[in-house]
């Protein structure tokens, strides 16, 4: 997979004493000490992350944790005291840390597009020309920029809207002219600053979800900035938790929630509904795990509830539910299933733990089988595992 | 006198003969130069007020009145300007009018046109604005009397020194304003310009003027309302126009005189006020 942008050891400090705050930086001291010796304020210290074409990688963490100021240093809105913050520009790659005013501006103008918390919308422009502001910068010729501008406008269902002045538009609506702006640009990469956070709570979620759509057909690669862990953990391939301008875990949405790196990112998660992000996968105890009986039986549970025979090519051959034949029944099916004899579910490792659950409680708590798409058996989850995996102990 | 006063006034410093000597030195050796730039100003002056003299009064009002509608797109403002401007014919203040309007436009524009990048400057440089602060104060608060008397010397009489103590008096409201206007542009959509990849002209043209326009805008209405307070002053110095009668009323006491060449005044003001008042009641 081709890196997009790669933050390499990035310190970067606002005030005066440049060098003595990176050298404190060096022996480790906090945003308060480097703030009470040389009155500068850390915004963010030995940031290493790599983003990849296509992703979505979530800064999260709370107002003042440097997730903003490291964004912003992709595009130079920010500038690093040190380190390197290497962009892809088509064929190669751009360190926007040392590179000169035109390439900075090439890259702002084609390469890298932002969509602002507050808007950031011209007021004095109507919505189309707001959205033509990138391209008209770059100097891209009007009957062209009308063209892309009307395209951009259809694609967030604005085009009623054109001619309407920024401020006469919803709040939802002005978020809409600022993802067609950047859209418009056609930047690979987009880097998106708390954009839906000035919204309510409705709007947001549907701009989430418009996005996701977006993303789908578009495939660019986001640098999403957020604090607030649900929208992280729903928009999110890759979520990044900084505190204090340090990095403190990054991982995929479910590695975080199962395996929190500290307590700052426990306290962060607390409130997090896991049956939201977990899934099959996250929970299940692998084949090679599960205490193995003769003549290829393998117990799903410890209890000893439930067991199947598996053949040599990993297939179910034979299942027994307390000690009585049952019948294996796909998750899918689990709403109109009618209970009737034993019965014991099989998931994908993509099921939903929710789906899990639901499935465990129509079948009185046997386990559920895992199956890859090849029809193999491939784990189980056990209602421990669910129980543990949903009170993250 | 207590010892430490007279003391103190023992050594006074000459700013005064300083100040004289300075510009002695210059009518010494550029007064061929200061004549010369006041005479060419006198002559685009009153060029421009033989000009509008030319036209009949009312159709030169009604073409005022055009204008106003132009502007602003409101029929009652174009009506009200024009019986402001019939009523000042009626008093048959005509000429004097159009003498201080010359030279009230010319003044405020020039200011405007000095002002204006003054203030930009002044705002993306705050060391240069800490510089420019005490001399704005200087320019406002000095007595016009006080500037009068060198201009006197170095331009002579006539509308050009009128011109040139007005423009000094109303630069620092140009300058102030935009320089409000222009750091008091949100840093939201300065960073936003940035983030598309403006350069510093682009910056400037497309974000900031736009967004300081409407302050911009106050700046040249109270440019003009400032100049339009100078008439009586650089009238003293022969610059013609209402502030002659006004001068000339004073001296002779004449009530009705004060009266009608105040209320011209007051009508213009009102006039040139409402016309360019772009931005702030209008579309944004």
């Amino acid at each position: 997979m081709t890196v997009a942008v790669d933050f390499k050891n990035v310190d970067i400090v606002f005030g005066a004493d440049q060098a003595g705050s990176l050298a404190m930086i060096d022996k480790g001291a906090t945003r308060a000490e480097i703030l009470e010796k040389t009155g500068n304020v850390l915004g963010c210290a030995g940031a290493s992350l790599t983003v990849h074409e296509g992703e979505i990688s979530v800064l999260m963490g709370l107002s003042g944790s440097g997730k903003s100021t490291l964004l912003r240093a992709v595009n130079r809105l920010n500038v690093v005291s040190r380190g390197q913050v290497l962009v892809r520009d088509g064929d190669r790659t751009v360190d926007v840390v040392t590179c000169d005013e035109a390439t900075l501006r090439r890259l702002r103008q084609k390469q890298v597009a932002m969509v602002f918390q507050q808007f950031g919308l011209l007021p004095w422009r109507t919505v189309e020309e707001n959205v033509g502001f990138g391209l008209e910068l770059a100097g891209v010729p009007e009957a062209e920029r009308k063209a892309r501008v009307q395209k951009q406008l259809q694609l967030v269902h604005l085009d009623q809207w054109s001619k309407k002045y920024a401020h006469e538009l919803s709040g939802g609506m002005q978020q809409r002219v600022g993802l067609a702006r950047a859209f418009a640009t056609e930047a690979p990469i987009l880097l998106m600053d708390e954009p839906f956070s000035a919204l309510d709570p409705l709007i947001r979620t549907k701009l989430q979800d418009e996005l996701l759509q977006l993303q789908a057909e578009l495939k660019k690669t986001i640098i999403f900035v957020s604090h607030d862990l649900e929208e992280a953990l729903k928009i999110g391939s890759h979520i990044t938790i900084m505190e204090g301008g340090r990095i403190v875990q990054t991982g995929a949405p479910e590695d975080i929630v199962l395996r929190p790196a500290n307590g700052y990112v426990r306290d962060f998660i607390a409130n997090v509904n896991p049956l939201s992000v977990l899934t099959a996968w996250n929970v299940m105890r692998d084949r090679r795990d599960l205490e193995h009986g003769e003549n290829g039986w393998v117990w799903l549970d410890r209890r000893k509830t439930t067991r199947f025979k598996i053949d040599e090519h990993g297939l179910v051959a034979a299942a027994e539910r307390d000690g009585k034949p049952a019948v294996w029944v796909s998750c899918a099916d689990v709403e109109r299933r009618p209970e009737e004899g034993a019965q014991v579910f099989w998931a994908n490792p993509g099921t939903s733990l929710k789906t899990v659950m639901l499935a465990m409680h129509r079948s009185q708590t046997a386990p559920v089988a895992l199956f890859d798409e090849g029809s193999r058996f491939v784990g189980a989850i056990g209602i421990r595992d669910v129980l543990s995996a949903v009170l993250r102990r | 006198m207590d010892p430490i006063s007279k003391f103190l006034t023992d050594y006074k410093i000459p700013i005064g003969p300083w100040g004289k000597a300075f510009f002695g030195f210059l009518t010494d050796n550029f007064d061929t130069v200061f004549r010369a730039f006041s005479n060419g100003l006198n002559f685009i002056l009153d060029g421009a007020v033989d000009l509008l003299l030319m036209v009949p009064p009312v159709l030169l009002a009604l073409v005022v009145a055009g204008i106003a509608w132009l502007l602003q797109r409101s029929r009652p403002l174009a009506i009200g300007v024009f019986i402001g401007l019939i009523f000042i014919i009626n008093q048959n203040l005509w000429k004097q009018t159009v003498q201080t309007l010359v030279l009230v436009v010319a003044a405020a524009a020039m200011a405007m046109a000095i002002g204006v990048p003054l203030g930009i400057w002044a705002a993306h440089k705050p060391k240069v604005y800490r510089v420019m602060l005490p001399v704005l104060d200087l320019m406002q608060t000095l007595p016009t009397f006080v500037y009068l008397i060198p201009v006197l010397t170095l331009f002579g009489l006539g509308n050009a020194p009128g011109l040139i103590v007005t423009i000094i008096f109303v630069i620092p409201t140009a300058v102030r304003l935009t320089h409000l206007g222009v750091v008091s542009v949100p840093k939201a959509i300065i960073e936003a310009g940035e983030a598309f990849g403006a350069t510093k002209r682009q910056l400037l043209w497309k974000v900031e003027l736009p967004s300081a326009l409407p302050t911009i805008m106050a700046g040249l209405t109270q440019s003009i309302m400032l100049s339009l307070s100078m008439v009586v002053f650089a009238a003293l110095i022969g610059a013609g126009g209402l502030g002659t009668e006004i001068n000339r009323a004073l001296g002779s006491r004449r009530i009705d005189l004060g009266l009608e060449a105040g209320l011209a005044i007051v009508v213009l003001a009102i006039v040139l006020d409402r016309m360019t008042r772009i931005g702030v009641g209008g579309k944004k």
